[in-house]
């Protein structure tokens, strides 16, 4: 076994932060390692805090630290900012509010860069997480960046997921960015200090009760994060979904999805590479790119005629090598 | 294929109250490419060097005004090398005089020392020029 990865498994935190770093930055060795870290996979519970840019995400994970590790849980933290598009930086500030978690020797928090990836989390979050689990934490949480242009990516990463919002003010709840009624498992009003927290709650819950379902009905909590208000209740509620997850069997289900999904995308992904490598090897592309752009050639039929010349149809025109 | 990006952490350990600097130095290496990670006012050494090794930075940062450096920056040195992060660039900012400067330069306490004069252009090449040589050497 490589020896980071043994040393991962003995407790290293140092081990445990250049892992993470060797698989976000897409290091030749990542496949190997994380073939090597699997086997210890499996056993954290995952949990996904979104919301706003601003509405106290983090400042909720703080306080939500406290309770867990009043609970002896081991925790590791994800909090995920915005890569600059123009300069490939980024600053990463969840980590501000946390800092008082920073010399627990069983809270490991670590800043990632979206590095170009859309969905709200880190391109390489889902293995920052596998190497977390493998460290032993008993609790991974993840902060969104917030302003991703879908959620999806929290919720098919996490096992349970909070929507961080704020009270609406003289708004409505209506203007709500759209999908975020539908992946919530947890509602947390946060800033509840702030006018108009009652009646963003009550609309909420009617938005809620409108649809009659027979599955989870996710409570709408509120909080003072800066206060520490309010957070047992979150605990608790967590808590209990996590339970309903594990008896009704949709842990396992959602846990099913996610490995099929993942398979795929690595087979896409080998498929993709071994593809492109046998074309780069035989043909010289920038050639027939400027014959496409002069329209001597069209993208369809040359795109057709790469794959038979590396005979991806194989020799019936089917299918195979 | 790697993509390797320069991490930073951007600490202000002890006691003054000023983050305007460091919050610009922080924005002007983010435009730079580089990750910086920023940790808010009044961290204990003991915090910088725990974050340092959490987020596995390339670089570390200090914003010292508060003449507190003597202590403050061999102390981190101390931790970063504990726990087997001897060869994270570590740069001091600030207004640190002349002999401080070379004591903290000559036992190889910090890297570099900038003080308030010097541009942000500065501290980027610093560190992009310590990056090239050592993936040169
Ligand atoms: N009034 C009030 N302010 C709060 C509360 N919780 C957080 N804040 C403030 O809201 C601001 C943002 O808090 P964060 O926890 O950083 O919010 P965030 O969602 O993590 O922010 P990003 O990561 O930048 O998207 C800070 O200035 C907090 O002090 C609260 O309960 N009441
Ligand atoms: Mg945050």
């Amino acid at each position: 076994m490589q020896q980071l990865v043994e040393d991962l498994l003995n407790g290293s935190k140092r081990a445990a932060a250049r892992l993470i770093s060797l698989v976000e930055n897409d290091d030749l060795q990542k496949i190997e390692l994380l073939k090597e870290i699997f086997p210890h996979t499996g056993r954290a519970y995952v949990v996904g805090v979104t919301g706003a840019p601003g509405s106290g995400k983090s400042s909720l994970v703080d306080c939500l630290l406290q309770q867990m590790r009043a609970d002896d849980l081991k925790i590791g933290v994800i909090g995920v900012d915005p890569t600059s598009p123009f300069s490939g930086g980024a600053i990463l500030g969840d980590r501000i509010r946390m800092q008082e978690h920073a010399l627990d020797q069983d809270v490991f928090i670590r800043s990632m860069g979206t590095r170009g990836s859309l969905g709200g989390l880190a391109r390489a979050t889902r293995e920052a997480i596998q190497v977390l689990d493998a460290f032993g934490k008993d609790i991974i949480l993840i902060e969104t960046v917030g302003v991703g242009q879908s959620e999806v990516d929290i919720v098919r990463t996490a096992d349970s997921t909070m929507v961080v919002l704020t009270p609406a003010g003289g708004d409505s709840v209506q203007t709500i960015k759209a999908g975020i009624m539908e992946i919530a498992d947890i509602f947390v009003i946060n800033k509840a200090d702030l006018p108009g927290s009652e009646k963003t709650i009550t609309e909420i819950n009617m938005m809620l009760d409108m649809k009659k379902s027979d599955k989870w009905r996710p409570p709408v909590l509120p909080t003072i994060s800066v206060r520490s208000e309010g957070i047992a209740e979150v605990w608790g509620a967590l808590k209990e979904h996590r339970s309903y997850m594990e008896k009704s069997g949709y842990l396992m289900e959602i846990r099913r999805q996610r490995v099929s999904r993942e398979l795929t995308e690595q087979v896409e992904y080998l498929v993709k590479s071994r593809i492109w490598e046998r074309v780069k090897e035989r043909f010289k592309l920038d050639s027939l790119v400027e014959k496409i752009v002069l329209r001597q050639k069209d993208p369809y039929s040359t795109a057709n005629e790469l794959l038979e010349q590396i005979k991806f149809y194989g020799e019936n025109g089917k299918e195979g090598d | 294929m790697s993509s390797k990006k320069i991490r930073v952490l951007v600490a202000k350990p002890g006691l003054d109250g000023h983050d305007r600097g460091v919050k610009v130095v922080a924005r002007g290496l983010r435009d730079a490419g580089m990750e910086v990670i920023y940790t808010g006012l009044h961290q204990t050494a003991q915090q910088v060097a725990e974050t340092a090794l959490q987020e596995d930075v390339d670089v570390v940062g200090l914003s010292i005004l508060s003449g507190a450096h003597m202590t403050l920056v061999p102390r981190i040195k101390e931790l970063l090398s504990k726990s087997g992060m001897d060869d994270v660039l570590l740069l001091v900012g600030g207004i640190i005089p002349e002999g401080d400067r070379e004591e903290l330069l000559a036992r190889g306490h910090a890297d570099q020392v900038f003080t308030p004069g010097d541009t942000l252009e500065k501290i980027t090449d610093y560190i992009f020029q310590s990056f090239k040589e050592s993936r040169d050497s």
